[in-house]
């Protein structure tokens, strides 16, 4: 085994860090005083968001999801779980779900220790993920605010189909945007929208460019744990904003400085100086121990050249930009193309195109308990991709943000004889 | 005979044909039309567009606990139901290779992404995700719902079903109308006189059905209500009037049922084999036809915890059955892992609270073998509600 300590130099904080730590403050800011301003605001999800749309209306998002995860981040969640299934909530089903539950029973304190506004609007981008429906269903029983729901077709064959895409943009014309010029009180402004989506295709560009500066020697960046970091601002309020076009330009920046320097990515414990095997990593990360898991990979040497996590909220590196010139239609093809809404063949030819391309040694699936949107399927895919790619896969199971569900120990052993198993191929294939 | 006299061969024959897994019936029936077989998973397909092409549908529910997964276990961590696993095993094992395809509606995440998995597993056969709407405005969710129904309507045909015709399909779903009315019907006599008609018995009867020519179908829940009717050797127990629900998908094994009804249990209403009641009423039979299931799927179909409740209180429909099929309580039987059901399951007894209706709950798998410990829950909450329900 390597010894942490040769992999890792020292620890500091990029800028782009510090300065997405300031957006998300000031956007809790601006939620926590929404009571006072008078600001609106929408609860939605991750993939399909719509952003540009609820910026066009003066709404201010806000994402359960990422609530929950930053909960399991504070070391909150196995209170939160327990109060929901203490109410009657399945121990089975998805653990995002029920942390959000037991946050909003325990005073929906968010992530900055300030208490949520409750929503106008739920924002039901049906994208991808099953339980969405419901989560917002049992939203809707506590809160009584009134839910869009925004079905987006499943891209079963791989293909957006006229009727598909007909489908979303009448669901956006004729459901939508009426609902949220009633809750907003405002018309619909469709420059003001296209400005959004404009400054949204600006930053997705250097977000591309950023997380396909992995495919350089060493990565300068980690496609997965660090990438989460980067992903934030455009997964989630910020994107179509002016600080999210700030922020892509600066890390774009930073990231370059990094590979001129020839550096490898930052980590917990500083930067890794010898990139010993590079991974693709298929599924979401757990929050619980965020940092632990990620100390894992980083002591070996380990870096994520590609995930598929980083493109729940959107597959910008296969050529997708949004279009001021179709708003609608823009943002349809978004929700369309977003990971988990695609079939499973699709993201098969995705992970093996990953790991030829970023010239991976190895891919990993970390499969969570919580969603069978990603998990189900994964061992098939984890077969497929094998024979595809020649390269050989790992498996550890984990969960979102329920602590029962991360073994530390067990996942650790599996982690070191993955990569042992690397190694040997490794020595093997140049004997 | 008497049509009492033929009620234990008609259970026979139903609990032959649920028995099948290598699907007989529907190899015999290939052979004697030379037409296609398309599966379906659980809840809802649109059945009368097949039949009108002279394709026969076939319902797939997983498996029993007589089934070892040997294969289908390699593709699923423990976290996930059960009925994708046998579904797969039944698929690897060769006792489903009549099927000219499968379908998969819109049910859970797990479903969908078997859809992919088939996909790939079966490159020969047919496979269609079919994507239901959650928008039920005619002009958004029927508009793109009938789309749906063309494409399917179109690959069937290019597969060596016959063409799409309008005339054809009156004639099918008129024959769908007929089928749903009896069990309907069925479901009536049993609310009335649970005795005579034992759950474990019309269970089978329905997944039987699932593998039959629907004439076939109408027919053979007929003969069994006719015989139920007939028979004098049932006579009325001591039991309390339960309904069961959350078992729509992956069905419960038939032990289960059994041990719901010795532990002192009617079930008057349940969520079994539910494509036999997912349209509520007859479906019209003049004019667009197509437009005519349309409207069936968007207007007229039960809740269910995967479809999206627009508007009205969670729960409300579920409370109505309750008062309607004069239901002294409730037991929420839902697999384990079962995302739609296990979701919807809070939300639920809150409607049913609210009316102060008692209820129980517990999870199965559909290879579930050991009773024991579900006869002794059931068997409580059935004497509770004896006892104090004023029942």
């Amino acid at each position: 085994m390597t010894q942490p300590s040769r992999a890792i130099s020292h620890a500091n904080k990029d800028e782009s860090q510090v300065r997405q730590k300031a957006m998300i403050a000031r956007h809790f800011d601006e939620l926590a005083a929404a009571p006072e301003t008078g600001a609106k605001t929408a609860y939605t999800f991750v993939p399909g968001n719509l952003t540009e749309l609820l910026l066009s209306f003066d709404l201010l998002p806000v994402l359960p999801e990422i609530n929950s995860l930053q909960s399991a981040m504070r070391g909150k969640t196995a209170e939160y779980i327990s109060i929901a299934e203490k109410l009657g909530h399945s121990e089975d089903v998805c653990t995002y779900v029920k942390s959000d539950i037991g946050m909003l029973k325990s005073g929906n304190i968010g992530p900055t220790g300030q208490r949520l506004p409750d929503p106008d609007v739920l924002l039901l981008s049906y994208t991808g993920c099953f339980t969405f429906m419901k989560w917002f269903e049992l939203l809707r029983e506590e809160y009584h605010a009134p839910v869009g729901m925004l079905h987006v077709p499943y891209q079963s064959d791989g293909r957006i189909t006229p009727a598909m895409l007909d489908y979303v943009v009448r669901q956006l014309r004729e459901a939508i945007i009426p609902l949220l010029e009633r809750v907003s009180g405002r018309a619909f402004d469709e420059d003001r929208l296209r400005q959004h989506l404009a400054r949204s295709a600006q930053a997705e560009e250097d977000l591309v460019w950023v997380l396909q500066s992995a495919k350089h020697r060493p990565s300068p960046i980690d496609a997965y744990f660090g990438a989460v970091y980067y992903v934030g601002p455009i997964f989630s309020a910020f994107r179509g904003t002016d600080e999210a076009v700030g922020y892509y330009r600066a890390l774009r920046a930073e990231i370059a400085e990094r590979m001129r320097q020839g550096k490898g990515p930052v980590t917990p414990d500083g930067d890794i100086d010898q990139e010993r095997y590079r991974i693709v990593v298929e599924g979401p990360p757990n929050w619980t121990n965020f940092r632990q898991f990620w100390q894992m990979f980083a002591a070996e040497g380990a870096v994520a050249v590609a995930s598929t996590y980083t493109k729940v909220g959107g597959v910008y590196d296969l050529g997708f930009r949004h279009d001021p010139e179709r708003p609608l239609e823009t943002l349809a093809e978004y929700c369309l193309g977003c990971y988990t809404n695609l079939g499973l063949p699709t993201r098969i030819d995705l992970l093996t195109r990953y790991v030829k391309e970023y010239a991976a040694d190895g891919f990993l699936i970390n499969s969570v308990k919580s969603c069978n949107s990603f998990s189900a399927g994964q061992l098939h895919i984890l077969r497929e991709v094998e024979a595809r790619s020649g390269r050989p896969g790992g498996f550890i199971e984990s969960d979102l943000v329920d602590p029962r569900y991360f073994s530390p120990a067990n996942i650790k052993n599996r982690l070191e004889s993955y990569f042992q198993m690397l190694e040997q191929k490794r020595l093997g294939g140049a004997a | 005979m008497s049509a009492a006299a033929a009620l234990p061969d008609l259970v026979e024959r139903a609990e032959a044909l649920y028995r099948d897994y290598r699907l007989g019936s529907v190899r015999a029936w290939k052979e004697q039309t030379g037409g296609l077989a398309i599966g379906y998973m659980p809840i809802y397909v649109p059945c009368e567009l097949l039949d009108a092409q002279g394709v026969l549908p076939v319902g797939l529910m997983g498996a029993r606990d007589d089934l070892e997964i040997i294969r289908g276990d390699a593709y699923y961590q423990s976290y996930i139901c059960h009925i994708p696993r046998s579904t797969i095993e039944l698929g690897l094992n060769g006792s489903l290779d009549c099927l000219d395809g499968v379908l998969f509606p819109a049910i859970c995440d797990v479903i969908r992404n078997l859809s992919g998995m088939w996909t790939m597993l079966f490159p020969d056969k047919y496979i269609k995700y079919l994507d239901v709407p959650q928008n039920f405005d005619p002009d958004i969710g029927g508009r793109f719902y009938r789309q749906e129904l063309e494409s399917l309507s179109a690959d069937l045909a290019a597969r060596g079903a016959r063409p799409y015709d309008a005339d054809a399909l009156r004639a099918s779903i008129d024959r769908y109308n007929c089928y749903r009315r009896i069990v309907r019907e069925l479901y009536d006599v049993r609310q009335e006189q649970p005795w005579r008609v034992p759950t474990s018995e019309l269970y089978v009867m329905l997944r039987a059905t699932q593998v039959l020519p629907v004439d076939d179908a109408t027919r053979l829940v007929a003969a069994y209500r006719d015989a139920a009717m007939a028979t004098e050797d049932r006579q009325p127990m001591d039991q309390a009037r339960v309904l069961v629900t959350g078992s729509f998908c992956e069905q419960p094994p038939i032990g289960l049922i059994r041990t719901l009804e010795r532990s002192g249990c009617y079930v008057v209403d349940d969520d079994f084999v539910q494509i036999s009641r997912w349209i509520k009423s007859d479906v019209p039979v003049g004019g667009d036809p197509l437009e005519n299931l349309v409207r069936a799927f968007l207007t007229d179909a039960i809740a269910s915890p995967t479809r999206y409740h627009v508007a009205g209180e969670k729960g409300g429909e579920l409370a109505e059955r309750v008062r309607a099929r004069r239901a002294d309580g409730v037991i929420f039987c839902a697999p384990s892992f079962c995302d739609p059901a296990l979701l919807d399951q809070p939300m639920m007894v809150a409607a049913i609270e609210k009316r102060g209706v008692p209820w129980t709950a517990f999870k199965y798998s559909e290879n579930t073998g050991q009773f024991q410990v579900i006869r002794e829950q059931a068997g409580t909450f059935a004497d509770s509600i004896k006892l104090w329900s004023g029942a």
